[in-house]
This record gives structure tokens, C-alpha cells and sequence, in this order.
């Protein structure tokens, strides 16, 4: 028999059908429309906030007095159930924590609370609030005067009866950092454009190719000898670009029309994007290798896009989903990317803060390709 | 079945030189044993029932399906282990037309010599247009195309690379008498520059025109050769008869013993039987005034309606 070369990988190729599929795309005018139309429609309807009453919120405790009253104090707050007490942070690490989203409030109780308590000084406790999600910190900020409260109530009596009396015989300072004026949409906004990228970038990668599939003419390209990955991500590549056009859309939109501050850098805003845009491409790259056709394609991406825009923290605050819904919030790239997004966009957060989510999110775009590449089929098998 | 390095195709020179391939979806079997021989430059007619495997088989040419058993060449290459080469070496027309619609007949065109990777693509395009004749419509999408048009363009499309082996999957279905015959004209003039092509169709004339002809039924190769021998190999006598009232005739004589077949050709009746004498015999038996019978050769037609019925009653006694 005569020997042949290997296949390869041919940019010919590729480029025939990169160019194709923006050929097609350019055509079709109601897709083409849709991938701005979407977004806009998005952003005009969650404009609004969805409120939720999120409980055990992590809250790290920097206590440096440590009497009968602080403890009651911080077993009061423990109780109440909206937080959930860890005071093993020093008071440089809670700040971090703070910023990479590990906690969501840091308290901070001076060494001279008690004695400034009994003098009747009026001492003042000191909470940091991570305010990026306000419907996450609202309520529970809330709860937390009449939390002290009752705690003054019931340590104070006898001779101390005069500090029960309200007002409180302390002060709580309250830093809502990173979303100083609560507003929801800086919360809504940045994560809106996960949400949009998840579902029209899968749609589309998804419908793009069972619709070869539909109309006969995969068994055409299956018949030239094109390669699966020239196929795959000429196909895809498109489609790229069109993600990173809907990102400048939205964050125009936002500048401009929301007044959201993108407090971190332009680019690593970009950079996240990126990579969740290419996790939602091989997402749908997978689904298009299982599905027949294109009913199916659309039935199966939604059934992705809904956990995703319930559990990821997107409609309720993360922290105020019950335990099972955050086990598969975690295995959700839009989990990660909120927290990313959120991050870059309203706390400024850096790189090295960003890897603690930029790893599980690149890990299941690996898992994802890996699983679509062994599912595409190259022969009608 | 292991997988053995085949020397056939060394020395024969066979466009397509297959054997013992066998497909099944599921538990059905699709191809049974399908041992298939093209040489250089000849036209091979494919014909057979709907879901007689035909499809399947070429797909199984081309490297579109995986043969669960059975081994061969195309162009000399492996069809296991080379479809590759194979693809690129060839020509697939598929039963439906499989270009984009939504994308104009050049663009379908310059996207297929990309694929290619052919040098000259402007070229190549424009002269495949002139041949076409669709040079003024060259911006007009594919889905604005009639069928005959669709069609040609796919041959077109199909060929732009100069395959060495054209698969061409029932082409013409569809399409009305003379586009089919330019069809065939093109088809005559690429053979004759040494093209081997394997065509499925279920028009007899068509079949006429091939240099040999494969008969599938029910997954099986049962007739191969050209139309001649395939109709010798039947041993068929047939009376053409005329006249007036040859349904109830045709009625009686089917249910007539050594009687193999009868088919009405509007006011003509073909009677087919292995007994020349019996069918003499039964045909004199019954004919009424007005009505005439004369020995006739029997057509191609009327052989590949023997081997379906035949073919029927074998896979029904199987069943």
C-alpha cells in the first residue's frame, strides 16, 4: 500500500471555515441580532435586585479584649445564625480574606473595649462588610444591632443596670467595603456578563454544529479531510470574538449607563473573560457532540444555563444557598467567574488573589474539551 | 476479525477492491459480506431497494463508517487504517444535497478548494463556474438553486480537487430527464479522462449507461457484472405481449405454475420465466383474441424486479 503523510493540522483548512462560519453568520440576521440583543434586553430587565435572607455568613472575629462581655458578645452573633465565627485570623490575614472573598465580615474589637465599657465611653466595634453583593451583607448587618442589643440587655444588670438602658453603651462603626453605598447593581451587573456569555455562546457553538449535523452537510466535511480540531475550533473561533464584543458591551453599558466602577485592571477583566469564554465554547462543543439535533442541542443548553444562573451566585447570594446548592455551585464556571469578575471589577483585586478561582474555572474547561473530544465523532458511526 | 495487511490491491489496480465487509446498527445487518471490485476508469452502477445498504457501503468507501468486519482498498489505500488518504483523493456526493445554502454558489465553491488546500483557487473556481455556466449567478445563494442546478453544483463542488474516485449517492434522484442527461454526459466525459466512479441509482436508464453494475438487496450483493451478464446470469426468457384486457391476464398468469414474474408497462405486459417452454406454454394457455405475444430479450428492468422479488422471498424464508 502507499505510505501517507500524517494528518495535520492545515490553517488552510481552518481559515476555510472560520470563514464560513462568519460568512453564515453575517447572513443570518436574526442571530446576528440576537447576540446584541440579548445582552441589552439582559441588562434592562436585571436591573432589578432579587432579595434573599442569607445566613452563616462567614465573619472573622479579631478580638484583642477578652472579657465576659466580648465573648457573650461573640456567642450571641454565633447564634443568631447569620454568622458563621471564626477568630483564629489575624488582623492583617481577615483583611485579605476579606478581599479574596474568604470572609464576608471582619469584626474588629479594640483590647480596651471592656474598661471604655464600664467607664461609659461609649467604645466602638469596628465591622468591614465585603458589600460587593449587598443583598448578601443587608440583612445580616441588620440583624447585628439587635444581636448587641440584647446582649447589652442581658450582661448588664444590678449594678451595671445603667449601661441596659438603650441606647447601646457602645458604638458599631460599619465599612461597607468595595460597594460603599450598597447599590445592587454593582453586584448585578459585572456578573450579568457571565451570564449572558453562558448562554449565548453555548447556544450558539452548540446549534452551530448539530446544525451541520441537521442538514447533512457534517457528513460532507467528514467526507474532505478535515481534521476534528480544525473543525472544532474553526468553528469556535468566531465565536470568540463575539464573546469579547458582547464583554465591551456590557462593560460600556455599565460605565456609562449603570455607573458601575471597574476598580481593577481593564485587561484582567478581559483575561478572565477570555478564559470564561472558552470554557462556555467547549461546553457547547460538548453538548453539540451528544446531540442529535438541534432541539436537543437547545434543550440540553438550557439545561446547563439554569444551575448556572440559580447556583453560582448570580440570582441568590452563594452563601444563602443551601449546603447540596453549593456543592453544585462549585462545580459551576459561573460560580467562579462571578467571584472573579466581581473581584477585578469592584474590589480591584490582582492576580495572585484571582488564582484561588481561576484554577477550578481553567480545570473544568480541561475536563470539558477532554470529555468533548473523546465524544466528537469523526466518522457517522 | 483481525486486521490483515492486504496485498490485493498491489497488484490488481482496482479503484475499489473490497471484501467480506460487513456493517451492522445495533443488531441489524446492514451489509452483509460485501465483496465489490471497480477498475480504473469504469462507471459502476449501485443499484438495489431503498435500505438495501447502499448508502452504508459507500459510506464504508469513504471512511464515513467504521466496517465491523471485512477489509479493502480504495485507490489503493486502506480503508481502515488510510481514510485520510482516501479522503482526499476522492470525490462524495451525498444523497442529499449536503452544501450550504446559506452561502452563495462561489463561496461554497472557494470554501471546498480551501478544504483542498488547492493552489490557484481563484482559478479553479472561476473555471469550475464557466463549465458550470453559473458564472453570471456566481453571488446567488445555493438555497435559491433548483434541484437540477443544486446538483450540478454539488458534482461540481465534488470534483473541484480532480478526485481520482467519484462516490456519487443516488445524485440524480429528483432531478428531471435532461438534466440528468448532461449529468451523465459529465459523468462520461470524467471517466473517459481515467475517473473511476461508483454511482447509486434506482433509474434503469442510468444503469444502461454504467460499464458494470452491482445488485444489493436486503444488505447482500446478489448480481454483479455488466447489464448483459447480469441479465444472463438470471437465465430469464420473457414474451412481450399486447392487446387489449392484460390485467386480468397478467392477474391469471401470475398465479400460473413456471410463471416467474409478470410486470405491466402501461398497454404492454412482460411475462418472465426460467422454462422457456412452460412460459409458452402458459401464455398460449390463456391469451385472448386481440392479444399477441413475442419473445422479447429480457430487459434490465425486468431482471432487477426478478432479484428484488427474489431476494424478498430468500430474506422472508431467512425471517
Amino acid at each position: 500500500m502507499p505510505s501517507t503523510n500524517p494528518p495535520h493540522f492545515s490553517w488552510t483548512r481552518w481559515w476555510a471555515i472560520v470563514l464560513k462560519e462568519i460568512i453564515q453568520l453575517k447572513r443570518d440576521r436574526i442571530t446576528f441580532g440576537m447576540i446584541f440583543g440579548i445582552p441589552l434586553m439582559q441588562l434592562i430587565l436585571f436591573g432589578f435586585a432579587i432579595n434573599t435572607d442569607p445566613k452563616h455568613l462567614p465573619t472573622a472575629i479579631i478580638s484583642d479584649d477578652n472579657s465576659a462581655v466580648t465573648r457573650s458578645l461573640i456567642s450571641a452573633m454565633a447564634h443568631s445564625e447569620y454568622f458563621a465565627i471564626d477568630t483564629h485570623y489575624t488582623s492583617a490575614e481577615a483583611l485579605a480574606a476579606l478581599r479574596r472573598g474568604d470572609v464576608q465580615f471582619v469584626l474588629t474589637i479594640t483590647n480596651n473595649f471592656t474598661a471604655k465599657l464600664l467607664r461609659g465611653e461609649r467604645p466602638t466595634i469596628l465591622l468591614e462588610a465585603d458589600a460587593t453583593d449587598p443583598t448578601a451583607t443587608g440583612v445580616a448587618l441588620s440583624s447585628l444591632n439587635g444581636i448587641l442589643q440584647t446582649v447589652a440587655r442581658r450582661e448588664f444588670h444590678g449594678a451595671l443596670d445603667y449601661l441596659a438602658r438603650p441606647p447601646a453603651p457602645f458604638d458599631i462603626i460599619v465599612h461597607r467595603r468595595y460597594n460603599p453605598e450598597g447599590i445592587t447593581q454593582y453586584n448585578i451587573i459585572p456578573s450579568l456578563i457571565g451570564v449572558l456569555l453562558t448562554l449565548t455562546l453555548t447556544l450558539m457553538t452548540a446549534l452551530g454544529i448539530t446544525r451541520e449535523k441537521e442538514h447533512g452537510t457534517m457528513e460532507n466535511i467528514l467526507a474532505t479531510p478535515t481534521r476534528p480540531l480544525e473543525i472544532l475550533t474553526g468553528k469556535i473561533a468566531p465565536y470568540i470574538l463575539i464573546g469579547l464584543l458582547q464583554v465591551s458591551l456590557i462593560l460600556l453599558a455599565a460605565r456609562y449607563l449603570f455607573d458601575v466602577p471597574i476598580v481593577g485592571s481593564l485587561w484582567l477583566v478581559y483575561l478572565v473573560a477570555l478564559l470564561f469564554i472558552v470554557v462556555n465554547l467547549t461546553v457547547g462543543i460538548a453538548i453539540s457532540s451528544v446531540a442529535q439535533n438541534m432541539f436537543q442541542g437547545m434543550q440540553m443548553v438550557f439545561f446547563y444555563f439554569l444551575p448556572n444562573i440559580m447556583l453560582s451566585g448570580y440570582m441568590f447570594p452563594f452563601r444563602g444557598m443551601p449546603e447540596w446548592a453549593q456543592v453544585v455551585g462549585d462545580i459551576l464556571p459561573l460560580t467562579y467567574f462571578n467571584r472573579l469578575i466581581r473581584g477585578v471589577m469592584l474590589k480591584g483585586t490582582s492576580l495572585p488573589d484571582l488564582t484561588q478561582n481561576l484554577w477550578p474555572l481553567l480545570l473544568i474547561g480541561l475536563v470539558t474539551l477532554l470529555a468533548a473530544s473523546k465524544l466528537y465523532r469523526q466518522t457517522l458511526d | 476479525m483481525p486486521h490483515t495487511e492486504s496485498t490485493v490491491a498491489m497488484d490488481a489496480g482496482y479503484a475499489i477492491d473490497v471484501h467480506g465487509l460487513n456493517k451492522y446498527f445495533g443488531d441489524k445487518h446492514v451489509v452483509k459480506d460485501l465483496s465489490l471490485q471497480v477498475e480504473y476508469g469504469q462507471i459502476m452502477g449501485f443499484l438495489g431497494p431503498n435500505g438495501s445498504g447502499k448508502t452504508t457501503a459507500i459510506r464504508m468507501l469513504c471512511g464515513l463508517l467504521t466496517p465491523d468486519s471485512g477489509e479493502g482498498s480504495c485507490l489503493g489505500y486502506d480503508i481502515r487504517t488510510q481514510p485520510e488518504a482516501i479522503k482526499s483523493r476522492i470525490g462524495y456526493m451525498t444523497q442529499r444535497f449536503s452544501y450550504w445554502e446559506d452561502l452563495t454558489i462561489r463561496e461554497n465553491l472557494e470554501f471546498i478548494a480551501r478544504i483542498y488546500e488547492l493552489a490557484h483557487r481563484k482559478h479553479l473556481v472561476d473555471e469550475a463556474l464557466e463549465k458550470l455556466g453559473l458564472s453570471t449567478r456566481s453571488s446567488q445563494l445555493a438555497r435559491e438553486l433548483s434541484g437540477g442546478w443544486k446538483q450540478r453544483l454539488a458534482l461540481a463542488a465534488c470534483t473541484i480537487h480532480s478526485p481520482d474516485l467519484l462516490l456519487l449517492d443516488e445524485p440524480t434522484a429528483g432531478v428531471d430527464p435532461s438534466a440528468r442527461r448532461d449529468f451523465w454526459d459529465e459523468l462520461h466525459a470524467l471517466s473517459s479522462r481515467g475517473i473511476s466512479v461508483l454511482i447509486s441509482t434506482h433509474y434503469m436508464d442510468e444503469a444502461q449507461r454504467c460499464h458494470s453494475l452491482a445488485y444489493l438487496a436486503y444488505g447482500s450483493l446478489l448480481a454483479h457484472g455488466s447489464a448483459e451478464e447480469i441479465i444472463a446470469q438470471q437465465h430469464l426468457h420473457t414474451l412481450h405481449i399486447t392487446g387489449a384486457h392484460l390485467s386480468t391476464l397478467e392477474h391469471t398468469l401470475r398465479e400460473t405454475d413456471g410463471i416467474a414474474q409478470t410486470v405491466m408497462y402501461g398497454n404492454d405486459l412482460h411475462v418472465s420465466s426460467l422454462d422457456p417452454l412452460a412460459l409458452e406454454r402458459s401464455v398460449t394457455a390463456h391469451l385472448t383474441s386481440g392479444q399477441s405475444a413475442t419473445p422479447i430479450p429480457t430487459s434490465l428492468e425486468d431482471t432487477f424486479i426478478y432479484l428484488m422479488q427474489h431476494s424478498e422471498d430468500n430474506f422472508d424464508a431467512i425471517d
